[in-house]
């Protein structure tokens, strides 16, 4: 609140503050419900069960949307165990040394990188290099490629949840007889299961989002993939694919329109977690 | 059993670690990847061939990268220009004036903005502002522009995409710095009669200036970085942009976008040439987060 009546010019900056404030919310009540009302007449059961046709200006997008899931879940898969490790490694089982300021420079370095730099490296890396590993233009190198972009995000809220869980816990536990790792696997996890949930969840966001570095990694292909080996395109790449190529602006906003209900969704619950989350604490 | 057990403790904590490496593992990994790649080109080329060469025609072999590094700071600082007063009035705002009831609006609405996937951006830039840059080219400006900058696909529909992309960034570290500023500043300065106003900017912001500027650069890092929305909306002409500061309608491209559009076509040389550009697109990131985690370091230490 203003404490101060504002008078003269301060009316003026009044305004202007304000503006900018309520101009942050409309741009983004903008886009969306752009997207949405443009999109949404185009968005049936056929199209999100149909096979595309014509590189994807005609049809659906049912390969996608398979794509898509095999490619989330694949890169959850690799991330989370890695991420929530780290996380554990650095909250439990050291004080601030060398080797923690060394890792955590690395990761904040890391989670700067645009992500075609990703692409890349993921190119050379997992395509290229260990390319007979990866099936080359893959699932696999595109979620591990995936996982170097969204591991920073990992790794900080998970030790942001670590640090929420009182330190009598961890004294209660081991003064039981209960190891350092029981102590972590039994109590900590458990403890702090919330919050780095909410981190996954937004790590599964970001990943969906991604686009660039995904281009020279995924593969790009239109068929539904059946093993991880196969390349794919998730719902960002065809969106892009669909406008850039095909022109064919109505599919690429019927697409948008999924994307944009799938992200609103993830938001709401990582929200909803981290709502429950304050309350258990208040 | 104490021995199984020591053994399986310290099996585990060897496992946290590498996890933990894994982040430093990735980023030299890359770091050795991209520059055995990307260096060569440059000793093949010329170091000064490459980053002042106003050409960029890879059938001809000439790989000068001047026109997207250009265009590349070109879109950024007109983005910052656009976006930083923006976002810094909305984290003043959210700091100083906004009830608890205004903010419970404003904040999720701007993580919305953060989680924004930025081929939306660029699909709401091509289709809704490109069409209204294309309107102001050919109904107002006709005149002043030639032939090619006359179809809404332009630094500025870039500049703007990109503006709206960076609010959440200056919003929530500008955000931080200011309500760090210890009260006691305020309430002194308040105590001596200032208005509010005044407190605002002739105390809470000069002393929360080293964060904001941090907020600054890393929302810079990231509309370097930035491919997919502005592949959709900048044209992606790799030629300088020309005719003063009628140049904000010429369309170009940036660094990113020239990789992400051609490393699919490109043969060897030329994808070499790409790598080129990742080494240079890397250093200039690197350099800016470094100047940043330094500044924010500062901060804290005061």
């Amino acid at each position: 609140m203003l404490l101060t009546k504002p008078k003269g010019k301060e009316k003026l900056i009044n305004l202007f503050l304000w503006a900018s404030a309520f101009f942050t919310v409309f741009i983004l009540i903008l886009i969306i419900s752009y997207v949405l009302v443009k999109g949404v007449v185009h968005v049936d059961l056929q199209f999100l069960t149909d096979k595309p046709r014509r590189m994807g200006a005609e049809g659906g997008i049912f390969p996608v949307i398979i794509g898509t899931l095999y490619f989330v879940t694949l890169t959850i898969i690799i991330a989370t165990p890695i991420g929530v490790g780290a996380a554990i490694y650095l909250n439990e089982y050291t004080r601030e040394n060398r080797l923690t300021k060394i890792i955590r420079f690395g990761t904040e370095l890391l989670a700067g990188i645009p992500s075609i730099i990703f692409g890349l490296f993921g190119y050379l890396f997992f395509v290229v290099f260990l390319g007979d590993i990866t099936g080359g233009w893959s699932l696999v190198s595109g979620a591990l490629t995936a996982t170097c972009m969204i591991l920073p995000t990992i790794i900080r809220t998970s030790e942001e949840a670590l640090k929420t869980v009182p330190r009598s816990y961890r004294e209660g536990s081991l003064s039981l007889g209960a190891t350092r790792w029981q102590t972590i696997y039994k109590v900590i996890l458990p403890s702090a299961f919330p919050g780095i949930l909410t981190g996954i969840i937004l790590g599964i966001g970001r990943a969906i989002g991604e686009t660039a570095a995904l281009l020279l990694t995924l593969g790009g292909s239109l068929l539904t993939p059946t093993s991880i080996f196969h390349g794919a395109r998730t719902l960002s790449m065809h969106l892009y694919m669909v406008a850039m190529e095909t022109g064919n602006m109505e599919k690429s906003f019927a697409t948008g329109v999924v994307l944009i209900i799938l992200i609103l969704s993830l938001n709401i619950i990582a929200n909803f977690i981290l709502k429950q989350l304050i309350a258990r604490h208040s | 059993m104490q021995a199984r057990n020591k053994l399986e403790e310290n099996f585990i904590k060897y496992l946290l670690l590498l996890c933990a490496v894994t982040a430093v593992f990735i980023i030299t990994l890359l770091v050795v990847f991209i520059f055995r790649q990307g260096l060569p080109v440059f000793g093949e080329h010329g170091f000064l061939n490459i980053l002042l060469g106003k050409a960029w025609n890879p059938t001809a072999s000439i790989y000068g990268i001047l026109p997207m590094t250009v265009g590349t700071f070109y879109v950024t600082f007109l983005a910052l220009l656009i976006g930083v007063p923006c976002g810094l009035a909305t984290a003043i705002f959210l700091a100083e004036l906004a009830g608890e009831q205004v903010a419970r609006v404003i904040r999720p609405a701007i993580e919305l903005l953060a989680a924004i996937p930025s081929v939306i951006y660029g699909l709401f830039g091509m289709v809704v502002i490109n069409e209204l840059i294309r309107y102001m080219e050919r109904n107002w400006f006709l005149n002043y522009l030639p032939e090619n900058y006359r179809w809404g696909y332009s630094v500025l529909s870039g500049a703007i995409v990109l503006a709206i992309m960076i609010l959440p960034t200056i919003i929530n570290i500008s955000e931080d710095a200011l309500r760090a500023v210890p009260r006691a500043y305020k309430e002194g300065a308040l105590a001596l009669g200032s208005t509010h106003f005044q407190t605002i900017f002739k105390v809470i912001l000069p002393a929360a200036k080293s964060g904001i500027i941090s907020a600054v650069v890393l929302a810079m890092g990231r509309a370097l970085g930035e491919t997919m929305a502005l592949i959709m909306v900048i044209g992606n002409v790799t030629m300088l942009p020309q005719h003063g500061l009628w140049s904000i309608f010429a369309p170009v491209s940036t660094l990113t976008g020239v990789i992400a559009l051609e490393m699919g076509y490109a043969g060897p040389e030329h994808r070499a040439a790409l790598f080129a550009v990742g080494v240079v697109l890397f250093c200039i990131i690197a350099f800016l987060n470094s100047v940043a985690l330094l500044l924010i370091r500062r901060g804290v230490d005061n």
